[in-house]
């Protein structure tokens, strides 16, 4: 099977150019945070960044992600420090059962590097292609507000 | 008086009271821990993406399963060929349904008669009975490989007539298990009081035509996943599986293998999502083990697609009512109903025929209703098979009584909340013994109802509407009534099969100090996000005086660690009564001997030491005397280590302390199908206020408020959070999720582009209101919940029927979306209204 060099949260790694970039995540470099949900890029559980912007993980062929920056779940923290979302999430309890939590997070991550003060409406818009079966829409969207106005505080 | 005093002595002697109901009135003070909204231990690994789900699982020559399933969902099958998968490189071995007939007995079934002449294989063999179930199975080295080969396994088919309708199934015209006979797979009926006289002397009887509860799943993000490793050396199967109720998989699957349970061992942790669906997944992981010992003992893993999920997994039960006749007085007060119910449980009973007891929990639904004759009966139809979906059984009933109230409110013109008024049961009847012998144990709906107006600001929606009506819009104000039953009886299992080897409900726990004096809890509960985890740490907290950070609680199933009865799962909203009450009762047993043993240690009496932390963390000292104490490290040490000169009498102390709760339930008299089938009722209210688009009938949400009432809220942000998940999938039932199958049987919503479960688009915002009645029934308070009843399903066809009602249109279907609403209008105004609802006032009948 051909090899490719991928970037993976910062580290260069060779991997097979299997069919999906959700599978060489998953299977190849047990990045398990990444989710399988649909397989259709309905759900957004395999929400990954590439180049900063949230893109279905199981509908890119991962020989399309060569040459850019691949962020993860893993990736997001600095070492022990969460990421602002992560620490929105948790303030808020934006989840129950969390497979949708990865996905939810990274495709905020992505709206808030574009837009780092979105209001309400374009929140939930921008949210709009990750599904969330234990209903926690409403804190999730409190989450990502609460990263924003965070970030903005700390002047970030 | 005395009539009253008798339910009264009824209601006790089924269920007993706690000691602290017994004395009289029960006070819940305020605790330190229980009651408060602690954030969720479990989410720390989960926000960082280092859950632990199944399929994030590989182990050593872990190999891969694909299933072969059929396109038609009813077909004789006339061959399989796997010759050609088989001989694909990296593919290990394939199975048939010839091949696993030969291997397995039929799994148990529950129900009686006919019911036991269904042959559930977990492979079909001779013929197909539903879209998408397995013929055949590739096990491959990579899951590629596997899904690769599977596509070479050649079928021949013969395609036969479907039975998709339940009245269908009805005329036996077409059956799915010859063996039956019949495709009716059960029948009873329930009835109750004087039903002939309360129709001879009421003021008003109403009848009403077809009126049809839809199939929805609530759809886990994370579908069925698992791995199997049959190990021929140590003889046991170890299973590491989402399955929700794995101590019932454990009991289906010993005998259909043909292994003593013991050898059977289960695992789960994180889960992605389950609301039922996935307690029915065992047959898959039947074929995982006959996979994984044909591999040679190597792990098999299968993990679900979305696909294979929507068709093949498990769907909520369907429900269709016929001949509703209600009986009201001249105040609108529903004194009989008399009804026809088909259920309808797709090709494979499964965990039915339970379905077809477990809604007489909610018979009179919140209403006083005390006469009432319901004809049941369960058909099989050429669909998925139906699993026990959020709701359970008992929303199918909520959503009757509440079409009924609302359709009778409407021909009588009497207001939606009047209607609920006159007819709910009174907060000072409770407990209040339902016609077959339900004990509700606490609650007050008409309070909860004043409270959902006001959030929902009812007086200025009214005006509001009567506005836009005058402007020609659909506008309407709709309410939905819901208990939420919890910690089930079994032994209702015997109204259904008199023979069912089992009844009542019990969960175990382990509470024990570990050798450096952790304190670790074990219980076998499979959590999904309800936060286990947490209420299980408060209420140990609360018991030793500790924070629950102190507490470190095993989640998940675990057959050689954790405590299990063989009523052991998440289901059947129960974990803050049953659950909790295992772990309170393993932490006091813990706590006790922590006592005897300090006391021992400090040289004073039990009396005078207390729990707390000190200097040296959590420890057992003596009141008063700052530093006489003895840490858990302490007191770990002594049994553990260091157990020399320990007295005798001491040697009974283990520090690892078992506790089994049985919740006080008696087997129900079977005869008259009349007992306490579930503990404690927590209610939630709903109010919506919904417009229709005239153009596009789309519907549209305004406002939305919920009140719940689960009794003494162990934890006030999980409970908020699961009356959000309630809300959110009930919207999405009503509006737009629905597992439709077309005449053929092929399902309609096979992926979720089809599906289209809710998203944050359409969640409308939720007012919240909370209200405590706690249960005088359970040790802390506290009611089962979590599943909601569908309160939403309820209150949007409320809404929907009074914003449409002017246009003659009666909401007969659970499932409304832009397309339906505008065929129930166009019914309407053809004339449907008159033959959905007739009305004849005393006896003088007349057709509106």
């Amino acid at each position: 099977m051909a090899k490719i060099q991928l970037q993976v949260n910062g580290s260069s790694i060779t991997v097979e150019a299997e069919a999906t970039l959700l599978s060489v995540l998953r299977e190849q470099l047990e990045l398990t945070g990444t989710k399988y949900g649909c397989g259709e890029g309905q759900c957004g559980a395999c929400t990954v960044l590439i180049d900063g912007r949230a893109r279905r993980s199981c509908q890119t062929p991962a020989s399309a992600a060569v040459n850019k920056k691949i962020t993860t779940i893993e990736g997001l923290a600095q070492g022990e420090h969460l990421h602002p979302l992560q620490e929105a999430f948790l303030a808020e309890g934006a989840m129950q059962c969390a497979y949708c939590t990865s996905g939810m997070i990274m495709s905020a991550a992505s709206l808030l590097s574009s837009n780092a003060n979105p209001s309400e409406a374009e929140i939930v818009r921008h949210m709009d292609g990750n599904i969330c079966r234990c209903g926690t829409h409403p804190r999730i969207v409190a989450a990502i507000r609460r990263a924003a106005n965070a970030a903005k505080e700390s002047g970030r | 008086m005395a009539r009253k005093q008798a339910k009264a002595k009824r209601a006790t002697r089924t269920t007993k009271k706690t000691a602290a109901a017994k004395k009289g009135g029960v006070v819940f003070a305020p605790g330190k821990w229980v009651g408060q909204p602690i954030r969720r231990k479990e989410e720390d690994r989960l926000v960082r993406g280092k859950g632990i789900f199944v399929d994030d699982q590989k182990s050593q020559g872990m190999l891969h399963i694909r299933f072969v399933r059929s396109p038609y969902a009813h077909a004789n099958i006339r061959k399989v060929d796997v010759s050609a998968a088989a001989a694909m490189p990296g593919v290990v071995c394939t199975l048939t349904g010839e091949e696993v007939a030969g291997l397995v007995q039929p799994f148990i079934e529950i129900g009686p008669d006919v019911g036991q002449k269904v042959a559930d294989y977990p492979m079909a063999s001779k013929k197909v009975i539903y879209q998408g179930e397995p013929v055949a199975a590739v096990v491959a080295e990579t899951r590629m490989g596997a899904e690769d080969a599977a596509e070479l396994v050649e079928v021949d088919y013969e395609p036969l007539p479907a039975v998709i309708m339940a009245e269908d199934a009805l005329k036996d015209e077409t059956l799915l298990h010859p063996a039956m006979g019949t495709n009716k797979n059960w029948h009873g009926v329930f009835e109750y009081g004087n039903v002939e006289k309360a129709f001879k002397e009421a003021a008003h009887v109403v009848s009403i035509g077809r009126m049809h509860f839809h199939r929805f799943s609530s759809t886990p993000l994370e579908n069925n996943a698992m791995i199997a490793e049959w190990d021929s050396k140590a003889d046991r199967i170890e299973f590491w599986s989402n399955n929700t109720f794995p101590s019932f998989a454990a009991q289906f699957l010993s005998p259909a293998l043909g292994v003593r349970i013991d050898q059977i061992l289960m695992k789960s942790f994180d889960i992605g999502g389950g609301f039922g669906i996935k307690i029915t997944n065992y047959p898959y992981m039947a074929l995982c083990a006959l996979a994984s010992r044909k591999a040679g003992g190597l792990p098999v893993k299968w993990a679900e697609t979305r696909t294979e999920h929507m068709q093949a997994s498990a769907h909520g039960n369907e429900r269709t009512y016929l001949d509703t006749k209600v009986a009201l007085d001249k105040n609108g007060v529903i004194t009989a109903i008399e009804s026809r119910h088909v259920d309808d449980c797709g090709a494979y009973p499964r965990y039915e025929p339970l379905g077809c007891v477990i809604w007489a929990q909610v018979l009179p639904g919140s209403y006083r209703l005390r006469n009432a004759r319901i004809d049941m009966n369960q058909v099989v139809t050429n669909k998925c098979p139906v699993g026990p979906n959020r709701g359970y059984s008992r929303m199918q009933q909520l959503w009757f009584m509440e079409r009924v109230l609302d359709i009778c409110g409407h021909a009588l013109g009497i207001p939606a909340d009047e209607m609920r008024y006159r007819n709910y049961i009174r907060k000072e009847e409770m407990p209040y013994e339902t016609p077959n012998g339900c004990v509700y144990d606490s609650g007050d709906y008409a309070g909860m109802l004043d409270m959902a107006k006001k959030l929902v600001g009812w007086d200025e929606w009214k005006k509001k509407q009567a506005e836009a009506r005058k402007q020609g819009r659909w506008l309407g104000i709709g309410i939905g009534s819901t208990l939420d039953s919890g910690t089930n009886n079994f032994g209702q299992a015997r109204i259904i099969n008199a023979g069912a080897p089992f009844s009542g409900q019990s969960k175990a726990a382990i509470a024990k100090l570990d050798i450096y004096g952790e304190v670790v809890i074990s219980m076998g509960s499979v959590p999904q996000g309800q936060g286990h985890e947490t209420t299980a740490a408060q209420t140990v907290a609360e018991v030793l005086n500790i924070p629950p950070d102190l507490v470190k609680v095993k989640p998940g199933f675990d057959t050689e660690q954790n405590a299990y009865t063989g009523h052991t799962g998440t289901y059947a909203s129960q974990f803050a009564v049953t659950g909790l009450s295992a772990i309170n009762g393993a932490a006091e047993k813990l706590k006790k001997e922590m006592l005897r043993l300090a006391a021992w240690s400090l040289k004073v009496k039990e009396k005078d030491l207390e729990m707390g932390v000190g200097e040296q963390g959590p420890e057992v000292r003596v009141k008063g005397k700052p530093g006489k104490s003895i840490n858990y490290w302490g007191l770990a040490n002594i049994v553990n280590v260091n157990n020399a000169g320990m007295p005798e009498e001491l040697w009974d102390v283990t520090l690892n302390c078992r506790y089994v709760y049985h919740a006080p339930f008696e087997v129900p008299d079977l005869k008259r199908k009349f007992g306490n089938l579930t503990l404690t009722y927590a209610a939630q209210i709903h109010v919506a206020v919904v417009e229709v688009d005239r153009e596009t009938f789309q519907p549209k949400i305004l406002a939305y408020a919920c009140v719940d009432d689960c009794g003494r809220a162990i934890n006030p942000m999980i409970v908020k959070g699961q009356v959000h998940g309630c809300a959110a999938q009930g919207i999405g039932a009503a509006l737009m999720e629905n597992c439709a199958y077309d005449a053929d049987g092929n399902l309609l919503a096979s992926t979720f582009s089809d599906y289209t479960p809710i998203t944050s688009m359409n969640m409308p915002e939720l007012l919240y209101g909370h209200m405590e009645s706690p249960s005088p029934f359970s040790f802390n308070g506290a009611k089962g919940m979590g599943e909601g009843g569908a309160a939403p399903v309820h209150t949007i066809c409320a809404a929907l029927q009074d914003a449409l009602y002017a246009e003659g249109v009666v909401i007969e279907d659970s499932h409304n979306n832009g397309d339906s609403i505008f065929q129930s209008v166009a019914k309407a105004h053809a004339g449907g209204y008159a033959e959905m609802v007739r009305v004849e006032h005393g006896k003088s009948a007349r057709a509106r």
